[in-house]
């Protein structure tokens, strides 16, 4: 496996390890488990209260998850800040809207890469609300406390991942 | 704001932090590891997992915390799964942590909104034709369904619970779909 050079990169077992001690201090202040699907499709909620309330007033999942800000709605935005602090104070904050990898396959199109991410993060949404969950909710959250649903959730995201990645990339090449 | 939604910001901050910097919510760890080239996110996760799993445990037999454990529901959950899987291979973000991407600078990250607005609705009934029409996709495997399992047809809209029966019909899982 190669290592690239990434200066301001962590371990990911350290990461990861003090990723576990904030879940645990979660649930024990708040007894949040962490995850961020929902407030997504919230968000999506919240422009359609502009736009058509009637409609969602129908819908009933927007019943059962009204568009409010939550602890799940402030949890969304707070990764994007500790993100951006983390990114601009090491040094590795770069703006593109093609990835690297992406690039080196498919070229510098960013209106290829956006249908694509757009198509995906709908296909990838629609997964999440039918398995009622994302890999923070049914990943982490579900495989920390055990739950069947979450390794076997976990386990599907993996096979489909591997599967599309494989058809767009093509397999057996070692790096 | 309230105290809820504070901790929620901390929670996010720091995780949002480590997530960055263990380098696991960009696009090229995400699809190497489902390329199964890049090992990082999966380092970071199962570790994440491991310390999160001990910690829980021990704050639920302290009495200090409760599970909160979503319930396994065979066919939705491999279904829903493996189509998440597909979108994820696709975007090469995880749509929670997409956010994240933005904030180290990632812009194709953002498409997650957009996207999100096509699975907002009752997903069931938004993919059938005429709701007034009793013969669609829809009302045939609901009553196919309900006959099936003896119960009765549904009333009202289908909405995300339907999706369950639709799917444990398929798989055979018996399991009260009753909340």
């Amino acid at each position: 496996m190669e290592t690239r050079k990434d200066p301001g990169a962590w371990n990911p077992y350290l990461a990861g390890a003090l990723t576990g001690l904030v879940s645990i201090g979660s649930v024990w202040v708040t007894g949040k488990y962490f995850g961020a699907s929902t407030t997504f499709v919230r968000g999506a909620g919240y422009v359609e209260k502009i736009i058509d309330p009637a409609y969602l007033a129908k819908l009933e999942y927007m019943t059962k998850n009204k568009p409010i800000i939550d602890w799940q709605w402030m949890f969304v935005v707070g990764i994007l800040i500790g993100s951006f602090i983390a990114a601009s104070s090491s040094g590795s904050f770069r703006l593109q809207a093609v990835p690297d990898m992406w690039r080196e396959r498919f070229g510098d199109n960013a209106v290829k890469r956006g249908t694509v991410a757009f198509v995906g993060g709908t296909i990838a949404m629609i997964g999440a609300r039918l398995a009622d969950g994302c890999p923070s909710g049914h990943g982490l959250s579900g495989s920390i406390q055990l739950a069947v649903s979450g390794f076997v959730a976990l386990a599907c995201f993996f096979i489909g991942g591997i599967i599309v990645t494989r058809l767009l990339y093509g397999g057996g090449e070692q790096k | 704001m309230t105290g809820d939604m504070m901790y929620g910001l901390v929670t996010g901050i720091l995780f949002g932090f480590l997530l960055q910097k263990g380098r696991v919510i960009r696009y090229d760890k995400q699809i190497g590891a489902l390329r199964l080239i890049d090992m990082t996110i999966v380092k970071f996760m199962l570790t994440a997992i491991v310390v999160g799993m001990i910690g829980t445990y021990a704050l639920v037999d302290l009495g200090l915390a409760k599970l909160s454990i979503k319930p396994m529901i065979v066919g939705a959950i491999v279904i829903g799964g493996l189509i998440f899987g597909v979108g994820w291979g696709l975007f090469g973000y995880c749509p929670g942590t997409s956010l994240g991407a933005v904030g180290e600078g990632r812009l194709d990250g953002l498409w997650e909104w957009p996207a999100c607005w096509l699975a907002r609705g009752d997903l069931r009934r938004d993919l059938s034709p005429d709701e007034s029409d009793g013969a669609h996709m829809g009302k045939f495997w609901q009553n196919y369904i309900a006959a099936n399992l003896g119960r009765k047809p549904l009333v009202g809209y289908p909405s995300d619970r339907d999706w369950e029966y639709i799917l444990i019909s398929m798989v055979g899982e018996k399991r009260s779909v009753a909340d």
